[in-house]
């Protein structure tokens, strides 16, 4: 436990500086764009005279230098206020709350089918290097990495809503259905089986090869070698010992694959209009809301922090070897 | 150089990636001779159904345009958007990396931080947000894509130079009084790059994969076709006519595959194994 917290305020702290190029390029970047807030705000309501937009401006804060607003901005962040959405007009922490845990649903129910699924097939095929099975799920994962997440669902909701019937089209859940507790969840959980296998069965190829990859080379360890010349039943070295020491570095690999599956998101959403973080940051775009946009980029690199950092943490319960003594980069 | 591409062709994935490619290639160069012209155009009726009319084979779509025509010349999109931006990537890698390896220290620390923040926000968001700033041009979508996709290179070309620098033939050029400039230029980032290369494969395949889903979000450039603004057209008569939507995806599938196989038959070609089996 002890070495669980040192490692996590370590990574906390080596963090901070990164965050903080983070939130100053994308303040600077959204701040390239022409015209700002208040330009958009007027645009919405269709013009206004010149005192409406000083008075404005001088609100929003936009009528100071760029440095300012940037020190005015980050101290707001600090008080955890992320800003003012134009487009929605509504606090960008409050929209981004109600947007996450949609989001998260979805990402959590993704890597947990790509997940299972994925390493389960990787043992399948890393049982025998080089056979028939093995080379057939390397190729078949190969072309389902290659598919975009978008047009998967698309096909998905072309045979299984369109033409089976079997799960809704899109949304998160049977709208005025007046459905609570269980039955509520048992309807968002059968809208959500859809763009889940859209984003889920891309990264499954991810972990396949991966497994697949570590049980080649368990194979050739020695320990591997001993087992078999103990006379042990395939089977078991298969699971107990090959397996097993390939299943470690797909954990790393959850963290990595976060940020892709936070970005696959947005499209994923988009298809099945699901209201999630994804889509939000689609909606900010064409809204061409500025503050809103920036803090969901802020928030996602939060995300994706704390993902890793969890990640590492579990790989240090899995793992003896990773030590808190000395520094790792 | 030639026994790497004898062992290519020997390995089925180079080869059929191979063929993937230059079929797609060849699509991408016969497009402006086959279909002279605007693509966005509209040339028939709306919703030509495929195989019907001769003049147009592939059939229109809900406004008229010519599929066939679309399909070529979003092949033509697709191929350089992802070449380009792995050109991008990788130069911009390449560059960051080798000084970050050859300064060393606080440049070193610096720019490492910074890689470390591209990496940690999610490629797609960062397209999304340059792309809004800046307006769809294929030049600035390849920027977008790219700057989700330099920092793999950079970290590797880093630890390549990191090694490099300590052999003897730097020590050498340095004892000689070689310009550093001169040094990264000739000696180090020449032997650096060669491992980087392997990651080209991904790059392509992802740079792809990006520019289809902006396509599709209605953010990719609005004068040229793309198999994603295909797909995105095609939605709005899913129902009715699928084809629009499913045809144009499967040639991302295609291309994607035909990188990815390629690569794979590459990386296990100069690692000088034969084909696995």
């Amino acid at each position: 436990m002890h070495r669980a917290l040192t490692l996590t305020r370590r990574r906390i702290v080596s963090s901070i500086p990164v965050l903080l190029i983070v939130i100053i390029g994308t303040f600077l970047l959204l701040e390239a764009a022409p015209g700002d807030a208040v330009d958009a705000y007027l645009l919405s309501l269709g013009g206004g005279d010149a005192g409406l937009v000083a008075e404005l401006r001088q609100s929003y804060g936009l009528d100071q230098s760029l440095v300012k607003r940037l020190i005015l901005y980050v101290g707001a962040l600090l008080r955890f206020d992320l800003g003012w959405s134009v487009a929605f007009d509504r606090p960008v922490l409050d929209l981004i709350a109600e947007r996450l845990p949609n989001t998260l649903w979805l990402m959590g129910a993704a890597t947990a089918l790509a997940f299972s699924l994925g390493s389960l097939l990787g043992i399948v095929a890393g049982a025998r290097p080089g056979s028939l099975t093995d080379r057939a799920l390397s190729i078949g994962s190969l072309a389902l990495y290659a598919v975009p997440s978008f047009w998967l669902g698309l096909v998905l909701v072309l045979v299984f809503a369109v033409a089976l019937r079997w799960f809704p089209t899109a949304g998160i859940e049977t709208i005025a259905s007046g459905k609570t507790g269980l039955a509520r969840v048992a309807d968002i959980a059968w809208h959500l089986v859809l763009p889940v296998s859209a984003l889920g069965f891309i990264y499954l190829a991810l972990f396949l090869r991966m497994m697949r990859t570590g049980m080649a080379e368990a194979w050739r360890q020695d320990f591997v070698l001993f087992a078999r010349a103990r006379g042990l039943a395939r089977r078991r070295i298969v699971l107990r010992h090959v397996a097993r020491n390939a299943l470690l570095p797909l954990v790393t690999m959850l963290g990595l694959q976060a940020a892709a599956m936070l970005g696959g998101s947005v499209v994923v959403e988009s298809v099945f209009a699901i209201p999630g973080f994804g889509r939000l940051a689609h909606e900010a775009v064409s809204g061409r809301d500025a503050p809103l946009l920036t803090g969901i980029i802020i928030v996602s690199a939060v995300l994706v922090i704390v993902v890793n950092l969890l990640v590492d943490i579990a790989y240090a319960a899995l793992d003896p070897r990773v030590g808190s003594g000395e520094a790792s980069s | 150089m030639n026994r790497v591409a004898g062992r290519l062709m020997r390995s089925p994935e180079g080869v059929a990636g191979f063929c993937l490619l230059v079929l797609l290639a060849a699509m991408a160069l016969a497009a402006p001779l086959l279909f002279p012209g605007d693509p966005l155009v509209i040339v028939g009726r709306p919703l030509t159904a495929p195989f019907t009319d001769p003049a147009l084979p592939l059939g229109t779509d809900r406004l008229g345009r010519d599929v066939a025509a679309g399909l070529m010349h979003g092949a033509r999109t697709s191929l350089l958007v992802g070449l380009a931006t792995a050109l991008v990537a990788l130069a911009a890698g390449a560059l960051v990396g080798t000084v970050a390896g050859l300064a060393g220290g606080l440049v070193d620390e610096a720019l490492m931080r910074v890689v470390d923040a591209f990496q940690i926000v999610p490629g797609f968001l960062l397209a999304l947000a340059f792309v809004s700033v800046t307006g769809a041009s294929l030049p600035v979508i390849i920027l977008a894509i790219a700057l989700g996709a330099w920092t793999g290179p950079a970290r590797l070309v880093r630890a390549e130079v990191l090694s490099i620098r300590e052999r003897d033939y730097v020590a050498s050029a340095r004892v000689i009084g070689m310009h550093p400039a001169e040094i990264a230029l000739r000696e180090v980032l020449p032997n650096a790059l060669p491992p980087v290369l392997a990651l080209t494969a991904v790059i392509v395949a992802t740079a792809v994969l990006v520019e289809a889903a902006l396509s599709f979000l209605g953010l990719g450039d609005p004068n040229v076709v793309t198999w994603g603004s295909m797909i995105a057209e095609g939605r709005n008569v899913l129902r009715t006519a699928p084809h629009l939507s499913i045809v144009p995806g499967l040639g991302l599938v295609a291309t994607v595959l035909g990188v990815y196989l390629l690569g794979e038959g590459l990386a296990d070609a100069m690692a000088g194994r034969e084909a696995r089996g």
